[in-house]
């Protein structure tokens, strides 16, 4: 891992008294694809703006290669932002746009020149150095507000969900494209989304959030295959969360059918949350799981169908190239490796458990 | 359907007909024609011109209102930008409030207002004694050119403040956020983005302070006194105390031509100023 670039130590903030980043605690590094994901509200947006210098905390600090810039105001950080509508200068030319930032450092007129013809050729612009914002296409306007951003050469490139006015295949030409320019600038990328696809694309770290609290972080493959807890498992692509009992290790009990699986140390009859990914059920003929059910919905996807499937009074989403109609009785069955065991939120009032479980369960949760 | 929308514009169409276009048509009638003629022998003439435009008196007139409503209008713009700009940086309720106080004289008829900035303006008025007690009057005030440029400029600036308001309001915050996050500090955020992005907002307030300032009749007339005429005020006259109303028609119609004509360039000006920046 490269060195440590910015760090949020404690970082609380709230609007109308209204908790917005609790004691948020990040570490960003050098040259790092780092993308904050979650729903909107989470705090992400407010994130990127402490780090922008747009807002300031209520408590905590940032810290930026070493020096603390809590209080230091948005024009004398060496970051640069490419916000969510654009925003670029309606009443000045794409060349005046992108040309800015080198005015306002006072940099010679020759070397302004050549910064933006290297910029436009970078985003795929060249030759629109007179045409005005409000003639270019949203996609070509981001381009630009990526140009702008560029030329002043920071250090940290802040990206607050700037694909989301865009169309799904402009959207995802720009993610190649922004991945392509990241490892060209080899600069810090943090990139603001709540569409989970985006994230895994791009990211080197995603860092999910939710309601103010960092929920997880890893790589691309650590947050979709090993999900935390439930709100990640959800928000991450689709996914089957189903109460269960550890039996014992690599023993789980779904709907009173024993499920062998590869998670241990999570005690003996304790109850948990199980995660399933759809793409990970397999259907069987029925008299082949003890588990049986019938398919209840069935759409064609392209790659994959998906269905429903209802067993023991849970749906059960199904992603599968082999397809089973509507009314079929099938068993299901999941490989152990694809069997993802989760602790319970903490809180008991979060799910009603039997008091004797819990007090049972008690001791081995401390241990 | 669209059928049926249009027959509901039909009473509107009537409507303007009668209350606008008749009218419109008759000032144009009355100044081509000559006075006393019947309906049915029409005389054409262009005289009811030349005797605006031959008469220096007329002239030196209708240049005093340009160069008031001028003065008016430029005062409006200086004094209005910065309550504009101070407004647009107030919060939500603050904004509302003040809006609303500059407003609130608007909602009075401004011949109210005026008869009380004659009673201020006075020899022995209020402005008076405020100016003898800090020791620089008192000052000769009401039927001065000064008192006519304070009545227009209190009557119209309220417009002023709100077009510029609202082209600041309009404003993306974003785009302020983008110039501080190129390196812009407050003062060159504000030459390079604000004052060019408000441009449209001033030139609105332009059009809604000139155009009723350089016609503007009862304000030369209760506050510049007597002698102090502008070109409203001679329509006026022509109307209602000479009773020639082909020359008031014809001199309504020079002022109707200029006030296009200043339409139509303040109309470029912004044009020009959306694509050259």
């Amino acid at each position: 891992m490269n060195k440590e670039l910015i760090h949020l130590k404690h970082v609380s903030k709230s609007f109308d008294g209204q908790l917005v980043l609790d004691d948020l605690d990040l570490v960003i590094h050098e040259n790092e694809f780092v993308t904050l994901l979650g729903p909107s509200g989470c705090g992400k947006t407010t994130t990127l703006r402490i780090i922008g210098g747009f807002e300031t905390p209520d408590e905590g600090q940032v810290i930026f290669d070493g020096i603390d810039i809590t209080g230091l105001s948005p024009n004398k950080r060496n970051i640069n932002t490419v916000f969510q509508k654009y925003a670029l200068f309606s009443h000045m030319s794409i060349a005046e746009n992108i040309a800015f930032g080198l005015r306002i450092s006072k940099k010679p007129q020759s070397y302004i020149d050549d910064k933006i013809k290297y910029a436009l050729k970078l985003v795929g612009l060249s030759g629109y150095e007179d045409r005005r914002p409000d003639s270019l296409s949203g996609g070509q306007q981001q381009r630009i507000a990526i140009a702008r951003a560029i030329v002043n050469e920071p250090r940290v490139l802040l990206l607050d969900e700037p694909l989301g006015a865009l169309d799904l295949k402009l959207r995802q030409d720009m993610q190649y494209e922004l991945i392509r320019l990241k490892n060209e600038l080899g600069i810090t990328f943090i990139y603001v989304t709540h569409d989970q696809e985006e994230a895994l694309t791009m990211s080197d770290t995603v860092v999910v959030m939710n309601q103010g609290y960092i929920q997880q972080i890893g790589s691309p493959e650590d947050i979709y295959n090993e999900p935390e807890n439930a709100f990640v498992a959800d928000f991450i692509g689709d996914s089957n969360i189903v109460d269960g009992i550890m039996v014992r290790d690599k023993l789980v009990r779904i709907f009173d059918v024993d499920f062998p699986c590869v998670d241990t140390g999570f005690g003996e009859n304790k109850p948990v949350d199980v995660v399933i990914r759809p793409e990970d059920v397999i259907l069987t003929s029925p008299s082949a799981s003890p588990l049986t059910g019938e398919v209840t919905h069935l759409i064609f996807k392209g790659v994959h169908y998906e269905m429903e499937v209802t067993a023991k009074g849970f749906d059960w989403l199904v992603h599968s190239t082999r397809m089973y109609p509507v009314g079929t009785s099938v068993g299901i069955s999941v490989d152990p490796d694809n069997i993802q065991i989760m602790n319970k939120p903490e809180s008991v009032d979060e799910e009603a458990v039997p008091v004797d479980l819990w007090t049972e369960q008690e001791g081995e949760e401390n241990a | 359907m669209k059928e049926q929308f249009r027959k509901m514009t039909y009473p509107y169409v009537l409507w303007i007909s009668i209350m606008v276009l008749l009218p419109m048509l008759l000032i144009v009638l009355y100044a081509f024609t000559t006075y006393g003629n019947e309906t049915l022998t029409l005389r054409f003439t262009l005289q009811n011109f030349r005797a605006f435009l031959t008469d220096t008196t007329f002239l030196q007139v209708l240049w005093r209102s340009l160069v008031i409503a001028a003065v008016t209008t430029i005062l409006c713009i200086v004094l209005g930008y910065p309550m504009a700009y101070l407004i647009a940086q107030l919060g939500d309720t603050g904004n509302i409030i003040v809006i609303l106080l500059i407003t609130m004289p608007t909602w009075i008829n401004m011949l109210v207002h005026t008869y009380a900035w004659m009673g201020m303006l006075q020899d022995g008025g209020l402005i008076n004694q405020i100016l003898s007690f800090v020791g620089i009057g008192p000052l000769k005030l009401i039927h001065t050119t000064t008192a006519v440029i304070i009545g227009m400029v209190y009557n119209f600036i309220p417009f002023m403040i709100l077009q510029i308001h609202s082209s600041l309001a309009s404003m993306d915050r974003d785009i302020l956020n983008a110039a501080a996050d190129l390196g812009a500090n407050e003062l060159q955020r504000f030459l390079r983005i604000i004052l060019p992005l408000s441009v449209p907002g001033v030139l609105s307030g332009v059009m809604l302070v000139f155009l009723p300032a350089v016609s503007s009749f009862f304000i030369p007339r209760f506050l510049g006194g007597g002698q102090y005429v502008l070109i409203g005020n001679i329509i006026e006259t022509q109307f209602l105390t000479a009773g020639d109303w082909n020359i008031g028609s014809a001199i309504s119609l020079i002022m109707v031509v200029l006030i296009m004509v200043s339409i139509q360039m303040t109309k470029r000006i912004n044009q020009n100023e959306r694509s050259q920046g």
